[in-house]
């Protein structure tokens, strides 16, 4: 009757394979590596880098062992691995020169770090090793609070100067426009005027809330915006925010770099390796700065290279707009650009939309009126380098909101949209948290982490072999297993390992192996009782899991609790704490249940004692006297 | 091996009344410290910068102390933790805004102190890049190394603080309801009640060693009062099993009975829980030692709460065989086809 079907027994065998497969990961050595990213906005880290990368190498005679693309977006970085530091040096060297023209601005960046040796099967299996949290590997982490209600105010300031040029463009008279905290407040001398100015409104800003209040004998429209417009302004400014980060950090060859979101207007960054806070908070201060000016129109255009650059004009020539003669006179700056986005025109071709704020709409219009035909330059200025991202022609007289057509692709639209953006000051942060690990001391906690555990675990299961003998080594077995899977399950889901998560992988196994004294208590209290060997592990068994699943359902809630509520640490404890539960429950019920069949219940009838430790009964002693 | 020979139930209820005392005294004696004396939050709770230092010989603690007050902190903390090479400094938050360059200026001044200067270098170790501040004096001796820098703006301390309260009451009710569900609603409030009086006894030993409450303390302490419900739930099956099987027993006689058998499991795998927790103590260092300490005190209480208040509570809300034993026919104990 203990005998579990074939397909247990090969879910099991299956069950331990994967574990030790996407354990293994983590056990490989380590192998000296080159990491190639960009810090630069115009520039792109692409599969056509990879190649480049790779044909550098073996020009230069120190050919990698294997160059791959890694990331995405704006944490696209190449890869390159080599047998020794010495080759590592060599092809950093041969790199820099290779794929940057300007040593002084360059256009990629090399970092030096090493990388796992895991086998390229184990990488398409997607069997990866597990990340190491700051305070295993040592480097800074900050905490950035956007100042959400700088970027409200700024969009406020917009609107207020969206709606006094909508009313003036289509003739609604006004006595007055005021701000006063996030309303903008409309005075009217009659009510007609007044909706009049609420029609014209409502059907050009569709993100407004409009409402009528009178104070003595004015009438007022209060503008404010809807509440999905406030979040999603909140919202693009943490991500633009972000974006911008991302391509800061790269710039300082950080490898493996987090930037995250957390909560509505925070951002995490994590630094590893980096243990000057100085430098990294001085680079992540920075943004980029973007300007408007005109095309210098008494150049022809296709001879900007040969010809004569006017007294009061400059020549550029990187980017997309680029080669252009531009005035030095600045229309515009990044700060009046207050969202762009990448949209379609009236002819479904893609387009980026452009809202300004303040008195941009005004600035741009006078300059726009007397220019129609000619074209304008949108300029990136970078660690003091200019780029020309794109020169539009100017179609006709523009306001606080206008498009850019005649991109191309909708992918070339959002490039542009991110470019004008990340000129932007789209919102103030603050450091709130800020973290420095050393990396001797992340070294310590490895192996502080890395003892515990297996001492724990080393007296646990000398315990329960001397307590339960045979019991004991299928309980040991199946804590062993448990530990397996937990690290398996970590490494698939490629959570961040932290010394909290060490922590709450040792606390799982010290709590894990209560469903093995259950089950082994069980089987004793049923021998006692005078059961059958077979029947003892039977309803030992049976009796026992319905307590042990009672009892992992309470440290489930505690874990669930920990995860919604937990934030850094815990949150690393709360994940492992509950994968831990859930792996716990197949390996000790599931497994050692699999083992315990193997060994007794193929023998059926024929065992006549079970090796679970002392059986003691009451009357027995007693008898023997 | 056997260590429980126990040939009759232990009347564990009669003194049942005496057990309750000593938690009350107990439970008093906690909330009476976390009053008077209070937690020690650390600087994730509170906000402000949190430096260890390490210097390659013993070091001069008043020295650092007169350093940080000569830039401007009024009451910098300086211990020692390990080694009287590593030391701790706690510098509470500054008002100024720029409360996030509290810890270079402070590690300035202590090189400075110490005749170094902080230099940036930039170090390729075993094929990878570390960059660091370094301090060093002229013949390029290190003189004193950052080794970790803590710093927490005032703004996220409450935050934690709130979390942290949601995270318990989350667990409080999620207990209750799920034990409620699962068994009665007297053995659930029991239960969540004399798991909370753990969770108050180990604050008081918190406040009374001035041990200092980070936010992996709390996530012990509501570990551990996750694993301590585990206990009275093992021990509730047993009561509703014996209810079950036992027809003639008194109240008393069935709480006793399902102590007494489950003992020997709740013993042994405290035991093994706290072999763990032990090895944490040992071998963990200083950053786990007040885990594995909340977890130590949580896991001993954790015994006697369960065995003795969960039971004894459930006792005097008055919990019955009807309670348990619903007229609904349950799921039949034996195995097998039934005649």
């Amino acid at each position: 009757m203990n005998r579990y079907p074939v397909w247990k027994y090969i879910l099991i065998a299956v069950a331990l394979l994967l574990g030790a497969l996407y354990t293994a990961p983590n056990y490989f050595g380590e192998s000296p590596a080159l990491q190639v990213t960009t810090g630069k906005t115009a520039v792109k880290i692409t599969s056509d880098t990879t190649a480049r990368v790779a044909d550098a190498l073996k020009r230069e005679g120190v050919p990698a062992n294997q160059v791959s693309l890694e990331g995405s977006g704006n944490s696209a970085a190449v890869r390159a691995r080599f047998d020794s530091t010495d080759a590592q040096f060599k092809a950093k060297l041969a790199l820099e020169r290779q794929l940057n023209r300007d040593a002084t601005d360059p256009d990629y960046i090399v970092t030096v770090n090493l990388v796992k040796n895991t086998p390229a099967w184990m990488q398409a299996l997607h069997a990866l090793p597990m990340n190491l949290g700051l305070d295993l590997r040592g480097g800074v982490h900050f905490l950035l609070q956007v100042d959400a209600k700088a970027v409200l105010e700024t969009k406020i300031k917009g609107t207020q100067a969206s709606v006094r040029s909508i009313l003036r463009d289509k003739n609604v008279r006004h006595a007055g426009i005021e701000r006063s905290g996030n309303t903008v407040e409309v005075t009217f001398r009659d009510a007609e005027t007044r909706n009049a100015a609420r029609n014209v409104l409502s059907s050009q800003i569709q993100d407004l809330q409009l409402a009528d209040a009178a104070d003595g004998s004015d009438l007022k429209l209060l503008v404010t915006l809807k509440p999905a417009a406030l979040q999603r302004t909140v919202e693009e400014g943490v991500n633009q925010n972000i974006t911008t980060l991302s391509k800061r950090i790269n710039e300082l060859g950080v490898t493996e770099p987090v930037i995250q979101r957390q909560g509505a207007d925070r951002i995490v960054v994590q630094l590893p390796g980096v243990q000057d806070v100085a430098r990294a908070k001085d680079i992540i201060g920075r943004t980029a700065t973007l300007e408007m000016r005109m095309v210098d129109s008494t150049v022809t255009p296709g001879t900007e290279l040969s010809a004569a650059i006017p007294l009061n004009s400059e020549l550029f020539t990187e980017g997309r707009g680029a080669p252009v003669v531009v005035s030095k006179d600045i229309i515009l700056t990044g700060d009046y650009i207050s969202s762009a986005v990448a949209t379609f025109d009236q002819n479904q071709q893609p387009a980026v939309s452009i809202d300004l704020n303040g008195d941009g709409g005004r600035k741009i219009r006078l300059v726009t009126r007397e220019n129609i035909g000619k074209r304008m330059a949108v300029l990136l200025k970078e660690k003091g380098k200019y780029t020309v991202p794109t020169a539009p022609t100017i179609q006709g007289e523009l306001g606080s909101t206008f498009q850019i057509t005649g991109i191309g692709s909708i992918q070339d639209a959002n490039e542009l949209a991110l470019l004008l953006r990340s000129g932007a000051l789209s919102a103030p942060m603050e450091f709130i948290e800020e973290r420095v690990v050393g990396p001797q001391l992340g070294a310590e906690n490895i192996s502080r982490g890395l003892h515990s555990t297996l001492w724990g675990f080393v007296a646990i299961a000398v315990f329960m072999i001397i307590y339960y003998h045979m019991f004991g080594v299928f309980s040991a077995v199946a804590l062993a297993a448990n530990v397996l899977f937990l690290l398996a399950l970590l490494s698939m889901l490629q959570a961040t390992l932290t010394l909290p998560g060490i922590a709450a992988i040792a606390l799982a196994l010290g709590m894990a192996i209560d469903a093995n004294v259950l089950i082994n208590e069980r089987v004793r209290e049923e021998l006692r009782a005078g059961a059958t060997p077979q029947q003892a592990i039977t309803n030992g068994f049976s009796h026992a899991w319905d307590t042990i699943f009672d009892s992992n359902v309470t440290t489930l809630i505690v874990g669930l609790a920990l995860l919604i509520f937990g934030t850094g640490a815990v949150r690393g404890f709360a994940v492992v704490h509950t994968l831990g539960i859930l792996t716990s429950m197949f390996s000790a019920v599931f497994v050692s249940r699999g083992f315990v069949n193997l060994w007794y219940g193929r023998r059926g009838k024929k065992v006549a004692k079970l090796s679970v430790g002392t059986v003691w009964t009451p009357g027995l002693p007693a008898e023997k006297k | 091996m056997e260590f429980f020979k126990i040939k009759r139930d232990i009347p564990f209820m009669r003194h049942a009344l005496i057990f309750n005392v000593i938690s009350a005294l107990t439970f008093v004696a906690a909330v009476f410290f976390l009053i008077t004396k209070q937690l020690h939050f650390s600087v994730e709770f509170t906000g402000g910068t949190v430096m260890e230092l390490r210097y390659p010989h013993a070091a001069d603690q008043e020295k650092i102390r007169a350093t940080l007050r000569s830039i401007g902190h009024e009451a910098p903390e300086v211990a020692s933790f390990g080694t009287a090479q590593d030391i701790m400094l706690r510098l509470p938050p500054v008002k100024t805004a720029a409360g996030a360059t509290v810890s270079s200026e402070a590690f300035k001044a202590v090189c400075a102190s110490e005749g170094g200067s902080p230099k940036q270098i930039n170090v390729m170790e075993k094929g990878q890049q570390i960059e660091r501040t370094s301090c060093a004096n002229a013949a390029g001796a290190e003189l004193v190394t950052l080794q970790r820098v803590d710093f927490v703006g005032p703004q996220v301390g409450d935050e934690l603080a709130e979390s942290g309260l949601h995270a318990l009451i989350m667990v409080v009710v999620g207990v209750v309801i799920y034990l409620a569900v699962r068994f009665e609603w007297k053995f659930a409030v029991a239960a969540i009640l004399a798991n909370l009086h753990d969770v108050v006894i180990i604050l008081g030993f918190f406040a009374f060693f001035q041990w200092e409450f980070s936010l992996t303390v709390l996530a012990a302490i509501l570990a551990v009062l996750g694993y301590s419900v585990n206990e009275s739930v093992v021990i509730f099956d047993r009561i509703r099993e014996t209810f079950r099987k036992q027809r003639k027993m008194s109240v008393t006689e069935v709480i006793d009975h399902a102590i007494t058998s489950t003992i020997s499991r709740t013993i042994i795998t405290h035991a093994s829980t706290q072999m763990m927790v032990l090895s944490m103590l040992f071998f963990g260092g200083p950053s786990l030692h007040y885990f594995a300490m909340a977890l130590t005190i949580g896991i001993c209480f954790g015994i006697y709460s369960s065995v003795f208040v969960a039971a004894a509570l459930a006792m005097w809300f008055g919990v019955k065989r009807e309670d348990l034993i619903k007229p609904v026919k349950e799921k039949d104990e034996t195995d097998g086809a039934v005649v």
